[in-house]
């Protein structure tokens, strides 16, 4: 962990509750963590651990019922209201009435930039995700893998330091996935943002991840935080070395704990 | 070596033809019978009509349409001019060959709707030309059966006799069109639609509005027009103001419910969205919430379209200067001229038909995006 770095998140104690028809659900409970810049962290767990309750707090999208919780050393509200996060959802959600260049201009337009910054940045961030050529295009008329693609260059055209990414890829074909991967791991060393990555797939966490925070369900907590020793540096066979599949067995070990109450 | 492949159409036109064929033949020269029996045209029509139901089997799709609608059309001119003069003298040759006419135009539009056209410009064509065919044949039988079967003209009268009206009595319609259409349907669906809008906005805003409005204008589209309409001419007058109102009243409710159902149509994830963007409220209303809403927005303008037309129109049943749509259908079926009803209500139909169809144009153009609209 680069313990040096200041925390770009912090959580401590942080709990959340949901008031329900059946009763309270307690989605996260005494929840600690602390990110520095720079870091890629992914969430994994099984549903209903609370990984994607945790980035909607960070995100300043669910409350805290209890504890506190630090977005650039300021409230998860006036982080999100200074735009300190690009956040990518389990589906594109692009505009369909807007064409990808329009769409990747949302969050510009809002921020009330000028047109010719707001078309620079565009022009920027689609370069940074591949997709140079498909600006006058609708979101109907892409792959889903594009689609995808573009959300992030969304996430990424106002230049937020943090990147919360929600199973960004968990609708995508293997093939795909593996792709959009390695695109993000060379963004990532590119551009030195923290990535938050929620996620259910062991290779995928492995692969992508600086550190990984293991959770479990009921009430969702975190049960392990384990730190990669794989190199910056990530070719896709990586995943065949020994030393991943350490890691991963690992995150399988951790998973099963946190389970093992479970019948 | 390929048989011949007979639809049923034309082969059940061909054993309809046969008992006027037999009776033509048998009675050559006989004076004083009947259409198709009488003359020459009876005959020209009976051959007509023979010609492809005996042909069609055997030749290529497109020109078995082109027979079809050459000759089912011409015995349809021939029985119509052969009537005349005659109204109500119709025996069963007349009535068998006007079916076996319908039955070859059947063929022709079936045949139509089979082809996949390549180029735009023929599927364009075939789009206008298969309805135009159907209309076409709704008003020959029309026309064939008031007039073969002598029908009073208080009845129905032919669409010829309305189509006449109408050409003798275009300054009258134009004027009623004017007050009726420009004047009272226009405003008070720009008006009701606009308000409409703008109070479902504020319902969504404002929640006391949303709990206490909503259920109240749920009673206001249940009031009954017939109600309404005398109370707003005591109100508004006799001019076009009076029917306006009721035009409100109609169309206010339709765009309501669609606009509040449609802001509530954004996804949620669409809406986190907005919100890690620290959007405002308005921010997020325009360019999210309206786009979204847009084809609900739409459904309730098409809605209105209609609407807007039926209100104004019995509107003027209520009391009126003696100009109007509404106040022309009511005074001439109160003189009999049954005639000047149905050109109103042609003319009406044609009016409401246009205004649709605009909405619609519009429609198409603005919610592009649609699945419904961009066809997957």
């Amino acid at each position: 962990m680069t313990g040096t770095s200041p925390a770009v998140v912090a959580a401590s104690k942080l709990g959340l509750t949901f008031q329900t028809n059946d009763g309270p659900v307690q989605a996260l409970s005494n929840v600690d963590l602390t990110i520095g810049k720079g870091e890629f962290v992914s969430f994994i767990g099984p549903s209903g651990c609370g990984k994607t309750t945790l980035l909607r707090v960070i995100a300043d999208l669910e409350k805290p019922t209890s504890g506190t919780i630090s977005v650039n050393g300021m409230t998860a509200e006036q982080a999100r209201e200074k735009r300190a996060y690009g956040y990518v959802f389990q589906a594109a959600a692009l505009f369909p009435w807007r064409t990808i260049e329009r769409n990747v201009g949302l969050p510009l337009e809002i921020m009330g930039l000028s047109k010719a910054e707001q078309a620079q940045r565009i022009k920027r961030t689609l370069d940074l995700v591949n997709l140079r050529g498909f600006e006058k295009k609708y979101p109907w008329q892409l792959s889903g893998g594009m689609q995808q693609r573009a959300s992030i260059a969304r996430a990424l055209a106002f230049d937020a330091d943090l990147l919360l990414m929600d199973e960004p890829f968990g609708a995508l074909d293997e093939i795909v996935r593996d792709h959009l991967n390695e695109q993000l791991l060379e963004l990532w060393g590119r551009t030195n943002k923290t990535i938050c990555f929620v996620t259910h797939s062991i290779p995928e966490a492995v692969y992508l991840s600086t550190r990984i925070v293991v959770m479990s369900p009921r009430p969702g907590r975190v049960s392990d935080i384990i730190e990669s020793t794989l190199p910056k540096q990530r070719p896709l066979d990586i995943r065949e070395t020994p030393e991943f599949l350490a890691i991963a067995a690992r995150v399988r070990d951790g998973l099963r704990a946190g389970h093992s109450y479970d019948d | 070596m390929k048989a011949p492949m007979y639809s049923w159409q034309a082969s059940l036109a061909f054993l309809l033809v046969i008992f006027p064929i037999v009776v033509f033949v048998t009675n050559v020269g006989v004076p004083g019978l009947a259409w198709p029996y009488s003359g020459f045209s009876g005959g020209l029509a009976i051959a007509l009509v023979t010609l492809p139901a005996w042909f069609s089997g055997r030749l290529l799709k497109l020109w078995e349409a082109a027979l079809c609608f050459v000759c089912a059309h011409g015995a349809a001119v021939l029985l119509l001019g052969g009537i005349r003069g005659h109204e109500g003298t119709a025996g069963p040759g007349y009535y068998l060959v006007l079916a076996s006419a319908w039955l070859l135009a059947w063929r022709c539009v079936a045949i139509l709707s089979e082809q996949r056209p390549l180029s735009r410009l023929a599927s364009t064509a075939l789009r206008l030309i298969i309805p135009a065919i159907f209309g076409a044949w709704i008003l020959i039988i029309w026309e064939a059966v008031t007039r073969g079967a002598g029908i009073p003209f208080i009845l129905l009268p032919p669409p010829s006799a309305i189509g006449a009206r109408i050409a003798s009595s275009l300054p009258v319609l134009g004027a009623d069109v004017r007050q009726t259409i420009f004047k009272a349907v226009i405003f008070g669906y720009v008006v009701g639609s606009g308000t409409g809008f703008l109070v479902a906005i504020a319902a969504d805003r404002v929640p006391f509005l949303r709990r206490g409005l909503l259920p109240i204008g749920n009673m206001v589209s249940a009031l009954p027009i017939i109600g309404v309409a005398p109370i707003m001419v005591m109100w508004f007058g006799f001019d076009w103001q009076s029917k306006a109102a009721v035009v409100i009243i109609m169309t206010f409710f339709p765009m309501l419910v669609n606009t509040v159902a449609g802001l509530a149509a954004s996804g949620h994830m669409e809406r986190d969205l907005m919100r890690t963007y620290a959007s405002g409220y308005w921010q997020t209303l325009l360019k999210l919430r309206l786009p979204a809403a847009a084809p609900f927005i739409f459904n309730a303008l098409k809605i209105n379209s209609t609407l807007a037309l039926i209100g104004a129109i019995v509107a003027e049943f209520f009391g009126t200067p003696v100009v109007g749509m509404g106040f022309r259908i009511s005074t001439e079926v109160g003189r009999m001229n049954i005639d000047m009803v149905w050109a109103e209500i042609a003319v009406a139909a044609l009016a409401g038909s246009v205004f649709y169809g605009v909405v619609a144009l519009v429609e198409r153009a603005v919610t592009f995006w649609h699945p419904s609209v961009r066809g997957g």
